[in-house]
């Protein structure tokens, strides 16, 4: 499909591009940007006047829960749910059952994405064996499937010699190291943030410094080994610090966080709120205010939804059984915009985190609007007004603790490989 | 009189002074019930009350049904395996099928925190919280608000110690919660180990660094129960170096007021958090406090069911 999208406001961080232009789509790459293009004789036109044009939006930390878990979500909807919130490429956690240990699930999840033909979806494989923090998965094996990094997502490495040799096989390998860091002898039984909401509420706690020891401990491993670490949701001040401080003197580290820890406090928790309930806990008003500075002075590389879809009966129960984790693609755009209204990024900078980055650092060779780049683009229009509901998320589960709250931002086009994929 | 609007009684949290109020006075009524010789009146004749304790206990769920019964109220007392909330039935289901023998009133215990307001969603009958998690046990607050008010003829002003594992005490938060709202100031002692970030925060109440400084000219002091097999692993090193420096005996009890009363939510570890001699002295009120908890339980009941007292 060929296609001229006219008079959006481009904004390319990648090229440093923020300016009113026309932009060619030929043969799924991006063929022109410039001044009052006019279409060649049989390309569509797209008017997009008042919205944004941005390299299509990159989630780099999503549970698809395909294979195995379908109840929940599958590629179909998982894909479905990405592209309505403006995501083209997203990559998927390897906890599905069985767990992306070896070349046939990923095989099947990018084949499978292929058939969807909605956004690219590149499989994360396991760090270890079947996820069980014993063994190293073949990590040269799922690299050539396919996979763009590899994790234990989920749970952490507890083993430190352990994720030690994990840091060293893959640089080895070439493929990123996610971690998920969480010193579990800390979190015991915990389930919300340690402090005064769960005093008030006679909930266990889980106390900020297990998130931010185990990330001491995770970039003390990547400085030692001269390896990559991509550290998952950063959710506390004190984990934020250790990156920061690692970044100063050279190490390879670059983290994400995501929409829900920038945006809500532990109070969400309040009336046993199982859909404010996801591991790393919602912490407090320091936290959130210290992932928004974070976002700022670029020590937080990416923003990601860790989406974590979950069925209504497994969030429909007493606060202690429920499972943690929250649906995130289709509102992570409009959560993140606010950051720009609220003066927090400029809309380059966003898009960076939201795009550029993540993909620079799973190399995807995407983010970008690059004339001959494959054209994946997301078209925002930053103003309109909408509000969350249950029946209308294309996700199959609906654990969101925005249902019903009123969002600002939307994706209007969503374009992969130069396919109009989604349009509202 | 205040009225009592509440559908259900989960936490004194959710309480305005008036409504605590309310209810300790229509304690005070039920209480003369309980000295008759013959102890039942018909005031909920008719009415079910389900008993569903998913953990053990004998003292509360025995008082909650004397309540009922001496209101005349038909009981059933249900006590499923405590496994069943994540291998069996769910809550849920528990609930929706308990309904279906149309009960009036759902007294329950469960060990997660707030699966009350969870429950109390699901069913249109009241639910009465007889222990959450580490959330509230306000039948409790309220026996001991009861006792302290029989003591002093007032709960503004008082000074109420409480020692032992804060953070694990859903009779602590009940009786902060009460206790607070209705003028006391509340003083908090124990190990470091077992004092929740921020209780500082819930009301007039004051984090002290030691038993001595808690009970200090207190008017009250509160002991709770130590579960070795909960605190015994990581809170502290034992029962013997607990009881040591946060148990009370008979020294450092006279650090209160010459008239404390003493107390204690049951069942207590005799020598541990408080040692036999002032459990069985006669600044004790432990068992004064065991009476009047159904006195307040029937109050709570008779309120929930919004009905006249004849």
């Amino acid at each position: 499909m060929n296609l001229l999208i006219k008079n959006g406001r481009v904004v390319d961080p990648s090229q440093g591009l923020d300016d009113v232009l026309d932009l060619l789509v030929k043969d799924g790459l991006i063929r022109e940007i410039g001044k009052e293009l006019t279409a060649p004789s049989g390309v569509e036109t797209l008017d997009a006047a008042g919205n944004y044009v941005v390299p299509g939006l990159v989630d780099m930390h999503v549970h698809l829960r395909d294979p195995g878990l379908e109840y929940k979500e599958d590629i179909v909807s998982g894909s479905r749910a990405a592209v309505a919130g403006g995501f083209t490429s997203i990559a998927c956690m390897p906890n599905t059952k069985p767990v992306i240990d070896n070349k046939t699930v990923a095989t099947y999840i990018i084949a499978r994405a292929k058939d969807v033909g909605l956004c690219n979806v590149f499989p994360v494989g396991s760090l270890t064996v079947g996820s069980h923090g014993e063994r190293l998965a073949e990590m040269g094996e799922l690299k050539e499937a396919g996979c763009v990094a590899v994790s234990d997502d989920g749970k952490p490495v507890c083993n430190a010699e352990l994720m030690r040799r994990a840091l060293e096989y893959a640089r080895g390998m070439d493929i990123p190291v996610i971690s998920h860091a969480e010193e579990l002898s800390l979190v015991g039984e915990g389930v919300m943030n340690e402090g005064f909401t769960s005093t008030e509420l006679g909930l266990k706690g889980i106390p900020r410094v297990a998130e931010d020891v185990a990330t001491a401990r995770d970039v003390m491993l990547a400085e030692y080994t001269n390896s990559p670490i991509h550290i998952a949701h950063v959710s506390t001040r004190g984990a934020l610090r250790v990156i920061r401080n690692a970044k100063l003197r050279g190490v390879r580290v670059t983290c994400e966080t995501a929409p829900h820890y920038f945006t809500l406090t532990d109070d969400a928790v309040r009336g046993y709120n199982t859909n404010a309930k996801m591991n790393p806990p919602l912490r407090e008003a320091d936290d959130v205010a210290a992932m928004r500075e974070g976002l700022q002075d670029g020590t937080i590389d990416a923003i990601a939804t860790d989406h974590a879809p979950h069925h209504n009966d497994e969030k429909d129960v007493e606060f202690n059984v429920a499972l943690n984790g929250i649906i995130g693609l289709e509102t992570s755009l409009p959560l993140s915009l606010a950051l720009v209204d609220q003066g927090v990024l400029s809309i380059s900078q966003l898009i960076e985190r939201m795009s550029f980055r993540p993909s620079h650092i799973l190399n995807l060779g995407r983010g970008t609007l690059k004339v001959g780049a494959p054209a994946d683009i997301t078209v925002i229009d930053p103003s309109a007004e909408w509000v969350v509901e249950a029946e209308k998320l294309a996700s199959k589960s609906k654990n969101s603790p925005w249902l019903g709250k009123k969002m600002k931002g939307v994706a209007v086009a969503t374009i992969v490989g130069g396919n109009l994929v989604f349009k509202r | 009189m205040a009225e009592f609007k509440h559908k259900d009684i989960i936490a004194l949290q959710d309480l305005t002074k008036q409504e605590i109020e309310l209810l300790l006075s229509t304690a005070e009524s039920m209480r003369e019930i309980n000295n008759r010789d013959i102890k039942k009146v018909p005031t909920l004749r008719g009415k079910t009350i389900i008993n569903l304790f998913y953990e053990s206990s004998t003292r509360t769920r025995t008082s909650f049904e004397l309540a009922a019964k001496r209101l005349s109220a038909d009981t059933v007392n249900i006590s499923p395996s405590t496994s069943s909330t994540t291998k069996g039935e769910t809550l849920a289901d528990t609930a929706l099928n308990l309904l279906a023998m149309k009960p009036d009133i759902i007294v329950m215990r469960h060990s997660v925190s707030g699966s009350h307001y969870f429950l109390s969603k699901k069913v249109p009958c009241s639910v009465v919280n007889a222990g959450d998690g580490a959330h509230e046990h306000p039948s409790q607050g309220l026996l001991d608000m009861m006792t302290m008010k029989d003591r002093f003829g007032r709960l503004d002003g008082l000074k109420v110690a409480i020692v032992g594992d804060i953070t694990h005490s859903r009779v602590a938060r009940s009786n902060i919660q009460g206790l607070t709202k209705l003028g006391s100031h509340v003083f908090l002692a124990g190990p470091p180990t077992m004092m929740p970030p921020g209780v500082e925060r819930l009301g007039n109440v004051t984090v002290c660094g030691s038993l001595r400084e808690a009970i200090q000219d207190a008017d009250v002091v509160m002991m709770l129960r130590i579960q070795q097999e909960r605190q015994g692993k990581t809170l502290m090193p034992n029962a013997c170096e607990y009881a040591r420096y946060y148990g009370l005996n008979p020294e450092n009890v006279k650090l209160a007021k010459p008239d404390a009363m003493v107390m204690h939510p049951g069942p207590i570890n005799r020598g541990v958090e408080m040692s036999s001699s002032v459990v069985d002295g006669d600044q004790s009120w432990i068992l004064k406090q065991v009476e009047n908890g159904v006195a307040v339980r029937m109050s709570m009941l008779y309120h929930v069911c919004g009905g006249e007292l004849e």
